[in-house]
């Protein structure tokens, strides 16, 4: 899960990492009144979409009425299809050099990898390879101090700078291990008046993890269909086409797409029903598929802790409660696939052991291919 | 021979009497796996499936000689419980629970490194090696005998996989499910050393999916190696995967997508197919 900005500040700024000093403001009065004690202030959106500032969630004030007047056109606005409901007052920092620090989990190694460069700033995926720096860090042990000084001086820095950025990297490994993040980044870290602060951080906390950090403001992501499937408990991604697709774990559901488009067609979702799905849970999924109107539905089933007489029975509950009024596919092997065979046809539903073949009929039925 | 587990391997079963625990224990029984006891703290003393409950995976290898633990406690638990099977002496340790956090695995990771054991998971369907052994949620009746060696990110893919090999008469000498976390103990690459080694395995399938560098990893050991390795990989029509800030793209420069992954295994000598269905008729090729 991402924090929103100010969350993420002030996560670092527990952990000692300067950041800028700030408040976060719901209405235009507020920014008024934080613009009076933070001035120049940045009045920032706070929304999890890149790219803010050239969107115009980003604007400058030095007066409480520039505060306000500022603050009226960014609250409520819709940014990248986010509405901004609040906005954070940060203190406006001269920038005299940009770095870039982050830590996150390195999947070949695994291992937490931190990264940093002298080269920061918001065009740090163009900075050439060398000039980032790449250091490991074994979690059983920990960041020692010579390890952060060691990746301060291989940026190049030196003196005081090369002593603060080095304390920095210090806090940004604890602030990865304390709130389980997934990516902890600091970009750009910069140099004002002699001082290092973080003047924008990102932190992803690991939804895995979510149980031991309870209390953090929940932040929707995705279409409002895609978190509603979210709340079932399904993996559900929208796409663009307009065959509904069911398949039970990702690996198989990516598949299912890929089948889907070699035949032709377009698939309309993602969605992993999971690996042991039982009746109710595939059952509210394929109600799912049902309302997102599909020119045909494609249910692709290789049971392996999955049974699929309980897929067959979750099809045919929908079926029987609100209809299924588009054509259904459906390719069901493996576990107890002849009792699940048989519950289809008591229904009047095929099914099809291969998948190349039934992914063709889906194609087909839903009046797409070649 | 098989890799990893085979009819030495003697399994105790952490969680042995939860729902999904006490079924598969079930179902590795009746596969001829040698499960040999289980631990619950709750339900130490007790008998299920005919083999006894201890409290500690350090009773169940000193009074059954358990070499290895497959682990179906709930994810909040599941570190704990990997720790304690690789302290008891298991050298094999097979973790199914999804949403593990990932910080608990980099550490499960190490302690496994550091006791020299082999970690499978978590996240993954476990490990079969077919006629002798396995450990995992696989379905029994897909998987035959034979040259073929298998490795996948994905439980459900890799099955329907399994089943159209044995369907063509290719039994596998193992399956290794990797598991579908970021951070998991074997990765393609240190699978793949294995059946390298492994005198009966003729062949290598790699399942691979968009995201990560896994595959991309593998095709630099793939470039070494003397058996065939047919890859196929999902995710040409998914959605673009979690892109973590800008770090994930950094790190991955470029890779971790399909086309990417393709080139670096095809021009590691692997033969590369685009659908599931299309990998069984490649290994019968190149076995001849």
């Amino acid at each position: 899960m991402k924090l929103y900005e100010y969350l993420a500040k002030g996560r670092l700024k527990e952990h000692g990492i300067p950041v800028p000093p700030g408040r976060l403001c719901h209405t235009a009065d507020e920014v008024a009144e934080a613009v009076k004690e933070i001035s120049p202030a940045a009045v920032k959106a706070q929304v999890l979409v890149g790219g803010r500032g050239k969107a115009g969630g980003i604007k400058f004030a030095e007066t409480a009425e520039e505060g306000r007047k500022v603050a009226s056109e960014i609250l409520g606005m819709n940014l990248k299809g986010y509405i901004v409901e609040q906005v954070y007052v940060e203190g406006k920092i001269d920038v005299e050099r940009e770095f870039y620090v982050s830590a996150t989990v390195d999947r070949n190694e695994r291992r937490p990898l931190i990264m940093a460069s002298a080269h920061g700033g918001v065009e740090i995926e163009d900075v050439e390879d060398k000039y980032i720096v790449r250091r490991h860090v074994d979690e059983a042990f920990g960041m020692s101090s010579y390890l952060a000084r060691d990746i301060a001086a291989e940026m190049g820095l030196s003196g005081d700078i090369k002593e603060q950025v080095a304390q920095i990297i210090q806090k940004l490994y604890e602030v990865f291990r304390a709130e389980d993040a997934e990516l902890v980044e600091i970009n750009p870290l910069v140099v004002s008046q002699g001082k290092v602060i973080a003047a924008d951080a990102r932190l992803n906390i690991d939804d895995a993890a979510l149980f031991r950090h309870k209390g953090l403001p929940e932040v929707a992501e995705g279409t409002e269909l895609e978190q509603r499937v979210k709340e079932i408990g399904l993996a559900f991604v929208q796409l663009d086409g307009d065959i509904a697709v069911m398949a039970n774990g990702a690996g198989m559901a990516m598949a299912t797409l890929d089948a889907l488009q070699h035949f032709g067609g377009r698939p309309a979702n993602f969605l992993d029903a999971g690996g042991g799905a039982s009746v109710e849970p595939t059952a509210q999924a394929m109600g799912v598929l049902v309302g997102m109107k599909p020119k045909a539905i494609f249910v692709n089933i290789f049971g392996g802790i999955t049974r699929c007489d309980d897929v067959a029975n979750a099809i045919v509950q929908v079926k029987r409660s609100t209809g299924i009024p588009v054509p259904l596919v459906v390719r069901l092997v493996g576990t107890n696939e002849q009792e699940g065979v048989d519950i289809l046809r008591r229904e009047g539903i095929d099914a099809f052991r291969e998948m190349s073949e039934a992914a063709q009929r889906a194609v087909a039925v839903a009046g797409e291919g070649r | 021979m098989a890799i990893i587990i085979g009819d030495e391997t003697r399994v105790v079963v952490q969680g042995m009497t939860g729902n999904q625990g006490s079924f598969h224990t079930g179902q590795m029984l009746a596969y001829g796996t040698k499960v040999v006891a289980g631990t619950s703290p709750s339900k130490a003393g007790q008998e299920h499936q005919g083999l006894p409950v201890f409290a500690s995976v350090r009773e169940a290898v000193q009074e059954r000689g358990a070499n290895a633990s497959i682990i179906f406690v709930p994810a909040a638990g599941a570190k704990d419980a990997a720790f304690e099977a690789l302290d008891a002496g298991c050298k094999v340790v097979v973790m199914i629970p999804e949403h593990v956090p990932v910080q608990d695995s980099i550490l499960i990771v190490e302690y496994a490194r550091f006791k020299g054991a082999v970690l499978i998971g978590p996240n993954t369907f476990g490990l079969i090696s077919p006629g002798k052994s396995k450990m995992g949620i696989m379905p029994n009746h897909i998987y035959k005998p034979g040259p073929v060696g298998l490795v996948a990110r994905s439980g459900t893919l890799s099955y329907e996989i399994a089943a159209a090999l044995s369907d063509a008469g290719l039994g596998q000498t193992t399956a290794v499910g990797m598991g579908g976390d970021p951070v998991v103990g074997q990765v393609f690459n240190d699978v793949l050393h294995l059946f390298e080694r492994d005198a009966e395995t003729k062949a290598c399938v790699l399942v691979g999916e968009i995201g990560g560098s896994a595959e991309e990893e593998a095709a630099e050991f793939i470039k070494t190696m003397t058996k065939p390795v047919v890859a196929y990989l999902a995710g040409r029509a998914a959605p673009a995967g979690k892109r973590m800030g800008h770090a994930g793209a950094i790190i991955e420069r470029g890779r971790g997508t399909l086309e990417s992954k393709r080139l670096a295994l095809e021009a590691a000598g692997a033969t590369v197919v685009e659908m599931p269905w299309e990998v069984a008729p490649a290994v019968k090729k190149l076995l001849g």
